[in-house]
């Protein structure tokens, strides 16, 4: 007790005021950077606003980490109230039923009133059971969007692409203009396998994308994604496409100019607008025209926030209170106008457009518009996989394989999905 | 040498002159990367001369936070680094220089048992026991404390076994001398092993406090709060950022204030720490 | 040693503390692996289930584990020999230039202070196929870069950081190795007119040949086990597995995966290599011990 006080001390905690009586509430989260500063404010704001809680938020890093320091903080029993949980990592928590506390569970033995139909459900829809009820609270979604510079653009006389079928002549015009590299990506798997698949309505993985049951079994690997991961490999040999590694890494290409496009989350919207030295635009992600006539919605990606059991039950309404905070339209408002993460009401919505932001801030309804594309079908509600962390490095070799050419697109793609299924099954069994 | 070949004295001095260059070459660029902003570095090649944000970044880095959501300054975490490094070092010199005391000097039942037991955590790196190490340093609530940063490193075989090298080449004669003088076992270890031991604990220290100071993973896993956080570990936690851009000027300088008090210890003790390093191992 | 004090507990007081952290962080441990390597278990420690030698077994059939294999020995023996060699040659260099030899002994050896993490994090941007000074240098001389797609470039990435920290460390040994090689041979030698490269080849390295044996397995289990913050902090075992180490995969599969049955295993195999390798080491090079 002594060393954290002295460290608090040491550190000038802003919270100068941590109420002794109050409740503290432990809140894990993976948002680093300006990210994370705008989610201490948050915070702060909640703790100022009451006097029964505190939050305290603590950065554990990545998502991976936050995640694997969850779970071994509870195995070791230390675990805190609140965790941010990254999409892939649903269905494990998900199963761990002695060890979460579902949101909407929580919601009513708090007695907190809370009403799902509130929530946007193609971003709520990821994170619900069976029977639509809320299992986790979203807290930062994005999809993935096509961000792309304008000058670049303007340069070789053309428009941004909103179907595949025109990156063609679209990378050619770049590269006759000496634009040498198209576009790349970010997260590769989501943005070209998992969206790719919801955005033509194609399953990702039987039994509705795993959404109804552990026996599910990935079909990742049918002509649609075949063909994409095909021609995306001969882009990659003639330049008009340029991996750049597995995260985000591929916004230097971005921002040097070097390649005139990238796929990344709507919410890199912040990062980029900060370092993009050029003026840039948002489009939502292309489609195959000849594979449908209408695209679907894109799938979400990012995290939500799961409750942990094992705290005293007084605890919880302190959650619960803070659930709802975060849930409120201006909170939300605030939150999505400063991420690029998608709003998850659609009072937050409502509340964002009547305000002039989307007008002010020419993009950013991209990612909404796209996400509210239709009704959400069992293809284009999300993905429930276990063992999915592994999965997508998995899927990672898979298309690094294709993009230096040591395999072709069907192979890469069957030898995942067989590889993918034992980590599949393991799970199954594991639970 | 044998025979004056001037041009050979020439290469030679070309040769070495090259390879302090190359060696030297990865803290040059990460030296000037720090003094740039981050949108230089994402937007093109990092240049090869300095900025004007060097003494901004380090400033900022050293005493307020250290950027990218770790919410600690550098000076902090070299405070912890600090600790848990000196721990390191003056707790497995001391417990391995009575172990030697104890095996090379007295005779006991289950000598070479003891011995062979202290000899097996040479097996087990902790990288290859990660899980259960985790485990039991969570049994043992010592998640988050500077004991448990440091405990689990402190059991050394090859620090015992230098003591005991150079027990061993101890003269009977002293010992029996010592012992005629009425000297108990406590007298002789501090009036006369110990003195003897000076140069060997200092090169012996120089090698376990870089060691200590390096360590990544354990640091790593076992530490949650920042409280705790040492500045080698900080930079894994710098450069993982979730939809964020990385502040590379940031990880640049705290990289470079990482590694600078190892290597002060050195280059300033060079003659100790080649010591240190040669006879431990022979 | 004759000579000893006649206590009886004393002794064992004097070891307690080595043996107690031994016990309680070495070998109940150990004692743990190997148990959890026969059960499957969920992340959550909620379910257990003992599934006999499965895990072993999977590993075993598991094309992707002998790859793993593999890079280990691909990167352990290229970190090895370049580091031995280069380390070599500068070493002799030193060892012709005397007074200067502090000098460039001093600027030769403080890489090795330097964290494993944190050289790969340097190297790591240097070589960023956008941004990196050595990758745009290369680019120049139209070698394409890039070590998030080009496994060979991956290795070749981690093999340079692992080796220039160890190159101090390996210099280190040779001059000493050097210095003690007996003036009278080499001028005899070169009294029956051997040039100085006839001269090396015939005697020198034959006179080192102990220091390298000693060199190449410390390099070795330096590259098995020291090298993990190198990987961990630049590739993270990219692209596809061309550099996941036998060691990250222990750690990738158990604390990323939260494979925890399976990475248990590993754990044990890896404990065995490890004592083999230090009999080896123990056999053959006496009392030599390494950190």
């Amino acid at each position: 007790m002594r060393k954290r006080n002295l460290s608090a001390l040491i550190l000038g905690a802003t919270l100068a005021s941590s109420g002794y009586a109050a409740t503290e509430i432990q809140w894990w989260h993976a948002m680093g950077g300006a990210l994370g500063e705008k989610l201490n404010s948050i915070v702060a704001d909640y703790n100022a606003s009451q006097d029964l809680y505190e939050v305290k938020a603590s950065y554990k890093g990545n998502y991976t980490e936050t995640m694997t320091a969850a779970i071994a903080a509870f195995r070791a029993k230390q675990q805190p109230h609140l965790v941010q949980v990254f999409e892939v990592g649903t269905a494990s928590m998900m199963s761990a039923k002695g060890a979460i506390y579902p949101v909407h569970k929580l919601m009513k033995e708090s007695g907190q009133s809370f009403n799902g139909d509130a929530f946007l459900s193609a971003v709520t829809g990821y994170y619900t059971d069976g029977d639509g009820n809320m299992l986790s609270m979203p807290f930062n979604s994005s999809t993935p969007v096509l961000y792309f510079n304008k000058e670049l653009m303007a340069k070789a006389g053309v428009q941004a692409p909103t179907t595949w079928n025109e990156m063609d002549m679209v990378g050619k015009k770049l590269q006759d203009a000496g634009i040498n590299c198209g576009f790349t990506t970010a997260w590769q798997s989501w943005v070209h396998l998992e969206n790719l698949s919801a955005r033509h309505n194609a399953p990702f993985a039987t039994k509705a994308n795993g959404f109804g049951g552990f026996d599910t079994e990935l079909v990742f690997n049918g002509p649609l994604q075949v063909a994409h991961v095909n021609k995306m490999g001969e882009w990659q040999k003639n330049g008009i496409f340029s991996y750049s590694g597995r995260t985000n890494d591929g916004a230097a290409k971005f921002y040097s100019g070097e390649c005139a496009m990238y796929t990344e989350s709507s919410a890199g919207y912040s990062g980029i607008k900060r370092n993009a030295p050029f003026e840039f635009g948002v489009a939502q992600l292309p489609y195959w025209k000849d594979q449908v006539t209408e695209p679907s919605n894109t799938i979400i990606g990012g995290a939500s926030l799961w409750a942990l059991q094992g705290k005293p039950a007084d605890d919880y309404k302190g959650v619960a209170s803070f659930l709802s905070y975060l849930s409120r339209a201006d909170v939300q408002a605030d939150w999505h106008q400063f991420s690029g993460y998608l709003p998850i009401t659609k009072a937050a919505f409502d509340l964002t457009k009547g305000q002039g932001f989307y007008e002010k801030n020419v993009g950013t309804e991209v990612a909404v518009n796209q996400m509210l594309t239709g009704t959400p079908t069992e293809n284009t509600k999300g993905l429930r996989l276990g063992n999915f962390v592994q999965i997508r490095g998995v899927i990672d070799e898979a298309l690094e394989s294709v993009w230096n050419g040591d395999a072709d697109a069907q192979a890469a793609l069957d030898n995942a999905v067989k590889r993918g299924n034992v980590l599949l099954r393991k799970f199954e069994k594991a639970n | 040498m044998i025979e004056n070949r001037p041009w050979l004295t020439v290469l030679s001095h070309i040769i070495l002159l090259l390879g302090v260059c190359a060696v030297a070459l990865p803290i040059w660029i990460a030296l000037v990367a720090s003094t740039h902003t981050p949108e230089a570095f994402v937007q093109g090649v990092i240049p090869l001369w300095f900025g004007d944000h060097g003494a901004e970044t380090w400033g900022k880095v050293l005493f307020s936070a250290a950027g990218n959501g770790v919410d600690v300054p550098v000076w902090f975490m070299m405070m912890n680094s600090l600790i848990m490094a000196l721990a390191i070092a003056f707790g497995k010199i001391a417990i391995s220089i009575i172990s030697a005391y104890a095996i090379v000097f007295f005779r006991f039942p289950m000598r070479s048992l003891c011995f062979w037991i202290i000899f097996m955590t040479l097996m087990l790196p902790v990288e290859v026991r990660i899980m259960p190490t985790y485990q039991v340093i969570s049994d043992l609530s010592l998640l988050n404390s500077y004991t448990g940063l440091a405990l689990p490193l402190i059991a050394s075989a090859t620090a015992t076994f230098l003591f005991r090298q150079s027990f061993l080449t101890i003269p009977g004669e002293l010992v029996e001398a010592a012992r005629i003088d009425g000297a108990g076992p406590w007298r002789f270890f501090f009036d006369i092993l110990l003195p003897m031991s000076r140069t060997n604990i200092a090169a012996l220290f120089v090698i376990l406090f870089i060691y200590g100071w390096n360590q990544y993973l354990w640091p790593l896993l076992i530490t949650t709060d920042d409280a705790y956080f040492t500045l080698v570990m900080s930079i894994k936690r710098m450069v993982s950022v979730a939809d964020g851009a990385i502040e590379w000027n940031s990880v640049m300088a705290t990289t470079m204030l990482a590694m600078l008090p190892p290597v002060i210890v050195v280059v300033g003790m060079q003659k100790l720490f080649v010591k240190g390093l040669v006879d431990s191992e022979k | 040693m004759n000579v000893t004090f006649p206590h009886r507990a004393l002794p064992w007081l004097l070891l307690l503390p080595q043996l107690a952290v031994t016990a309680i962080f070495f070998l109940w441990p150990a004692e743990k692996a190997v148990e959890q390597a026969f059960y499957q278990e969920d992340a959550f420690g909620l379910s257990r289930e003992f599934v006999g030698l499965e895990n072993f077994i999977d590993l075993l059939t598991d094309p992707y584990y002998y790859e793993s294999i593999v890079v280990t020995l691909i990167f352990s023996f290229s970190v090895a020999f370049l580091g031995i060699a280069v380390a070599l040659a500068l070493a002799i260099m030193a060892n012709r230039v005397i007074k200067a030899q502090l000098f460039y002994q001093t600027l030769l050896i403080w890489p090795y202070a330097v964290a494993p993490a944190l050289a790969g994090v340097i190297w790591w941007i240097m070589f960023d196929p956008s941004i990196g000074p050595v990758a745009q240098w290369l680019k120049f001389w139209g070698i394409q870069w890039n070590h998030y797609l080009n496994s060979t470039d991956a290795m070749i990435l981690v093999v340079i950081a692992a080796t220039w920290k160890q190159i101090s460390y390996n210099f280190l040994f040779f001059l000493a190795g050097l210095q003690a090689v007996p003036k009278s041979l080499i001028e005899a030698a070169a009294i029956d007119g051997a040039s100085p490269i006839k001269r090396f080849w015939t005697i020198v390295f034959p006179l080192l040949s102990p220091t390298t044996f000693f060199l190449l397995v410390v390099n070795l289990v330096y590259a098995f086990f020291d090298t993990f913050g190198i990987i961990d902090a630049t590739t993270g075992g990219g692209p596809g597995q061309s550099t996941k180490i036998m060691v990250y995969k222990v750690f990738d599969d158990g604390f990323i995966g939260l494979d925890l049955g399976s990475s248990a295993a590993q754990s044990v195999i890896l404990m065995g290599i490890v004592g083999i390798m230090t009999v080896i080491q123990f056999r053959f090079i006496e009392r030599k011990v390494q950190y």
